[in-house]
C-alpha cells in the first residue's frame, strides 16, 4: 500500500517545499522578533495609552485564526478599488499584495509579532524588582536599564516560551498552501493529487515537519544551556529525590 | 566636609505616615548606623535618600549640592532626572537581597555601571573591578554567575559593585539580614575594613555589635521619628528612652 | 451592504458548525487526554511508550497535514475495504474527519496538560487518603481528580482557545463552516474583505467570551483555594 517509488520520484517537490516553508518561517520570525522587541517594551511600559494600543493589536491577532488573517490579506484586500487601481498603475508597494509569498509572509509576521510581543512583555514585566532598583540606584537612565538589564535578562528567560512559538510558527506555516504557495504542505497536496497517494504524500510531509521540529527543539535546548545555565544553582536539589 | 545631609524628611503611604521628619548629616569618614524595630521607617529613610522611594517633604544635599525637587501634584516630591542620575553615582547602595544582575557574571556586574553610567573605558573599569573584587576576596570567582555563589559571597560582590562607582557615600540597607548566620561574619568583616579606610557609610542594620564597634554615630528610629541618637557608647550602653531600652533588651535575647 | 444582509444568516449557520466542531473535538480531546495522561503515568512501560509516541508524533506535525492525511487517507481506506467486500464505498464526511482529527491532535496537548496537573498534586494527599482506608478508586476519584482539575484549568483554557482557532482549517477539507461560507460569499459578491472580516469578528467574539469564562472559572477555583485554610 505504501509506494516508495512515488516518494522518491517526488523528492524534488518535497525539497523545494521544505525550503519554501523554512524560508517563510525564518523571514516571518525575523520580522516578528525585530518588531516585537520595541512593541514589547511599549506593552510593558507604564504609559497606559501606549501599552493599551499595543495590547489592542496583540488581542486582535491572537484572538483570530491565522488562516483568516492570511485570507483577509491575500483575497480580501483585492476587493478595494484603490488596491486594484494601484495594480493598474503599477504601484510597487500595492503590487506586492498580489504576491502570495509576500502576503503569507506579512500574515505570518503580523501573527508571530503579536504572540512574541506578549511573550517578551511578560518576561520584561517579571524582571526582579531588586535588579532594576540596583541599576537605578547606580544612576542608570531608563534607556540604559532597558538596554543592559531588562532586555538581555528577559530575552534569556524568554527562550523556553519563545522556542514554543517558533515551533508553532513552523507548523502554522502549513496553511500557506491556502494561497496557492507550494510549501511543504503544498508539495504534499500536489503529490497527492498527481498520484492519488495520500499516505505517501502526507506521511512524508509529516515526517519532514517532525524532523524539522526536533532540530528546532535541539537548537533551543542548546541555547537554553548556553544562556540560562547561569540561573540554575550548581548544587541541584534533584539529588534528594 | 559634609558628604550627605538630609533635612526633615517626610514620607507617607496613603494616610499612613512612615517618616515624620528625619534628619541626618554625614561628614567624611562618618559611619552612621540606623537602628530600630521593623516598621520604624529606617529602610524607607535610606531608600528615600536616593529616591528609590519618593519622599513627601524634606531637603537632600550630596557633597553640598542640593537636589532640586518639585511636587508631583499628588503630594510626593520629584527630582530632576539628570541631576538625580548624577547624584546617584555618588551614593552607592548595597541591598538586603544583594540584587546582583542574574544574567551577568561577577565581573560583568562590577564593570557594568562604571562603563554604562560613568562612561569609563573597559580597561579602566576592569582595573577598578580587579581592585575592589580583590579587596572583598572574590576575584577568584570573577567569572561565576551570582546563582553559583553563596549569599555571603554575593553580598561581597555587591559591595565591590558599589565601590567600583567610587562613591562619596555608601548606603547599606540591612546588608546581612538575608544571610545565614554563619555567613554574616565575612560581610561584616569587609564592612569593618571599609570603615577603617575612612569611607563614609550609612548603615541600616540589626547587627548591634557592628553599630557598637564600628559606627561613630547611632540613630534609633521609632515610628518614623528619631527617638535617640549619639555616639554608640552612650546610645547603646546607656539608653535614656524607654523604647530604646526595650528595643535593646529585645535584641539581646 | 445588501449582500452582507443577504449572506449573514448563512454565515451565522456556519458559525454553528464551527461551534459544533469545536465542542465535539474538545470533548474527544479531553477523553483522549485523560487516557493519555493515565497511560503516561502508569507503571507499565507498555502503556507509557504508546502515550509518549502519541504526544511526540502529534506535536511534531502541523494540524493541517494530519487533517489532510485523515481525510484523504481515510477515504482510500474506506474505498479499499469497500472493494474487498464488493460494496458501494461511501464518501468520508469532512465533519467527522475534522472533528476526529482536531480531537486527536488536541488529545496530545491535553495529555501533557493532565499529566502535569496530576504530578502537581502532592504525594502526601494520596497517602493521607490511603491512610484513612480509601481504596485506589476512592483516592483517585475523591482526592486526586478534583485537585488535578484545579491545576489543569489554565492549561485546559489555553488548549481550548488554540483549538477554537484551529477549527478554521476544516474549511480546507471542504467542510462548510463559516470560513468556507465567507469564502463563497466573498467570491460571488466580490467583497471578500467584508465577509472574512465578519468571520474574524465572530472568532474574536468566541475567543473573548471563552477568555472571560475561563477567567471567571480560574478565579472561582483559586479563591476557593485561598479560603481553604483553617
Amino acid at each position: 500500500m505504501f509506494d516508495f517509488a512515488i516518494i522518491i520520484e517526488s523528492l524534488p517537490e518535497f525539497a523545494r517545499g521544505t525550503l519554501l516553508s523554512l524560508e517563510l518561517m525564518a523571514l516571518s520570525l525575523l520580522a516578528g522578533f525585530v518588531v516585537a522587541l520595541p512593541l514589547a517594551v511599549a506593552r510593558s511600559s507604564s504609559i497606559l495609552w501606549l501599552s493599551r494600543s499595543v495590547g489592542m493589536y496583540t488581542y486582535l491577532f491572537r484572538g483570530t485564526p491565522m488562516l483568516i488573517q492570511l485570507l483577509l490579506i491575500y483575497y480580501g484586500l483585492s476587493q478595494f478599488q484603490w488596491m486594484q487601481d494601484g495594480w493598474e498603475s503599477g504601484n510597487p508597494v500595492l503590487l506586492l499584495f498580489r504576491e502570495p509569498f509576500f502576503c503569507a509572509w506579512l500574515a505570518f509576521a503580523l501573527n508571530t509579532t503579536a504572540y512574541t510581543t506578549e511573550i517578551f512583555a511578560g518576561v520584561f514585566k517579571n524582571t526582579p524588582v531588586g535588579e532594576i532598583e540596583a541599576g537605578r540606584a547606580m544612576g542608570m537612565t531608563h534607556f540604559t536599564l532597558l538596554r543592559r538589564i531588562v532586555i538581555p535578562a528577559g530575552l534569556g528567560r524568554a527562550i523556553p516560551t519563545y522556542s514554543n512559538e517558533v515551533i508553532l510558527m513552523l507548523q502554522g506555516s502549513a496553511i500557506a498552501s491556502a494561497v496557492t504557495l507550494v510549501d511543504l504542505t503544498g508539495a504534499a497536496r500536489y503529490v497527492y493529487s498527481r498520484h492519488f497517494a495520500p499516505f505517501e504524500a502526507f506521511i512524508t510531509a509529516g515526517i519532514i515537519y517532525m524532523l524539522l521540529t526536533f532540530c528546532l527543539v535541539g537548537i533551543f535546548r542548546m541555547a537554553e544551556n548556553h544562556w540560562l545555565g547561569h540561573l540554575r544553582p550548581r548544587t541541584s536539589p534533584d539529588k534528594q529525590r | 566636609m559634609i558628604q550627605l545631609e538630609v533635612q526633615d524628611l517626610h514620607k507617607c503611604y496613603g494616610k499612613h505616615e512612615v517618616l515624620k521628619g528625619v534628619s541626618l548629616r554625614a561628614e567624611s569618614g562618618d559611619v552612621i548606623s540606623l537602628i530600630g524595630s521593623s516598621g520604624s521607617g529606617k529602610s524607607t529613610f535610606l531608600r528615600c535618600i536616593n529616591f528609590l522611594e519618593h519622599p513627601n517633604a524634606g531637603r537632600i544635599f550630596v557633597q553640598g549640592e542640593e537636589l532640586r525637587l518639585r511636587p508631583d501634584g499628588h503630594g510626593a516630591l520629584l527630582p530632576e532626572p539628570k541631576q538625580l542620575q548624577h547624584v546617584r553615582t555618588s551614593l552607592a547602595m548595597v541591598f538586603q537581597h544583594f540584587n546582583l544582575w542574574a544574567h551577568m557574571t561577577v565581573l560583568q556586574n562590577v564593570i557594568e555601571a562604571p562603563m554604562s553610567v560613568l562612561k569609563l573605558s573597559r580597561a579602566e573599569a576592569m582595573e577598578r573591578a580587579q581592585k575592589h573584587l580583590d579587596r572583598v576576596g572574590i576575584w577568584a570567582q570573577k567569572d561565576s554567575y551570582p546563582a553559583h555563589l553563596s549569599g555571603g559571597q554575593q553580598q561581597r560582590v555587591a559591595i565591590a559593585r558599589a565601590l567600583a562607582m567610587e562613591p562619596a557615600v555608601l548606603l547599606f540597607d540591612e546588608p546581612t539580614s538575608a544571610l545565614d548566620p554563619e555567613l554574616v561574619g565575612e560581610v561584616l568583616k569587609v564592612m569593618r575594613q571599609l570603615a577603617d579606610e575612612g569611607r563614609t557609610m550609612v548603615v541600616v542594620t540589626h547587627e548591634m555589635g557592628f553599630a557598637r564597634e564600628v559606627a561613630n554615630h547611632v540613630i534609633f528610629l521609632h515610628k518614623g521619628l528619631i527617638e535617640e541618637q549619639g555616639i554608640p557608647r552612650d546610645v547603646l550602653l546607656k539608653p535614656t528612652s524607654e523604647r530604646l531600652q526595650q528595643f535593646l533588651s529585645g535584641q539581646l535575647k | 451592504m445588501n449582500e452582507l444582509v443577504e449572506y449573514f444568516p448563512a454565515i451565522l449557520q456556519g458559525s454553528l458548525v464551527t461551534v459544533k466542531v469545536a465542542l465535539l473535538s474538545v470533548l474527544l480531546a479531553i477523553l483522549l487526554g485523560l487516557a493519555g495522561a493515565a497511560s503516561r503515568l502508569s507503571a507499565s512501560r507498555w502503556l507509557r511508550f504508546p502515550a509518549v509516541a502519541y504526544t511526540t508524533l502529534i506535536r511534531g506535525m502541523p494540524d493541517l497535514v494530519l487533517m489532510l492525511l485523515v481525510f484523504y487517507g481515510g477515504q482510500v481506506v474506506v474505498n479499499n475495504i469497500a472493494d474487498r467486500y464488493a460494496v458501494e464505498p461511501f464518501d468520508l464526511d469532512p465533519f467527522v474527519a475534522g472533528v476526529s482529527t482536531i480531537g486527536f491532535i488536541f488529545g496530545a496537548y491535553f495529555t501533557e496538560t493532565f499529566r502535569g496537573a496530576f504530578m502537581a498534586v502532592p504525594a502526601g494527599q494520596m497517602e493521607a487518603g490511603r491512610a484513612y482506608g480509601m481504596n485506589r478508586w476512592q483516592v483517585f476519584h475523591r482526592i486526586l481528580f478534583p485537585q488535578m482539575l484545579r491545576h489543569a484549568l489554565p492549561g485546559i483554557g489555553n488548549n481550548w482557545q488554540v483549538l477554537l482557532k484551529s477549527t478554521a482549517i476544516v474549511s480546507m477539507i471542504g467542510l462548510t463552516d463559516m470560513t468556507l461560507l465567507a469564502d463563497q460569499a466573498g467570491r460571488t459578491t466580490h467583497q471578500p474583505f467584508i465577509f472574512y472580516s465578519v468571520v474574524a469578528g465572530i472568532y474574536l467574539l468566541f475567543t473573548a467570551a471563552s477568555g472571560w469564562g475561563i477567567n471567571r472559572l480560574e478565579r472561582r477555583y483559586s479563591v476557593g483555594v485561598r479560603h481553604a485554610r483553617l
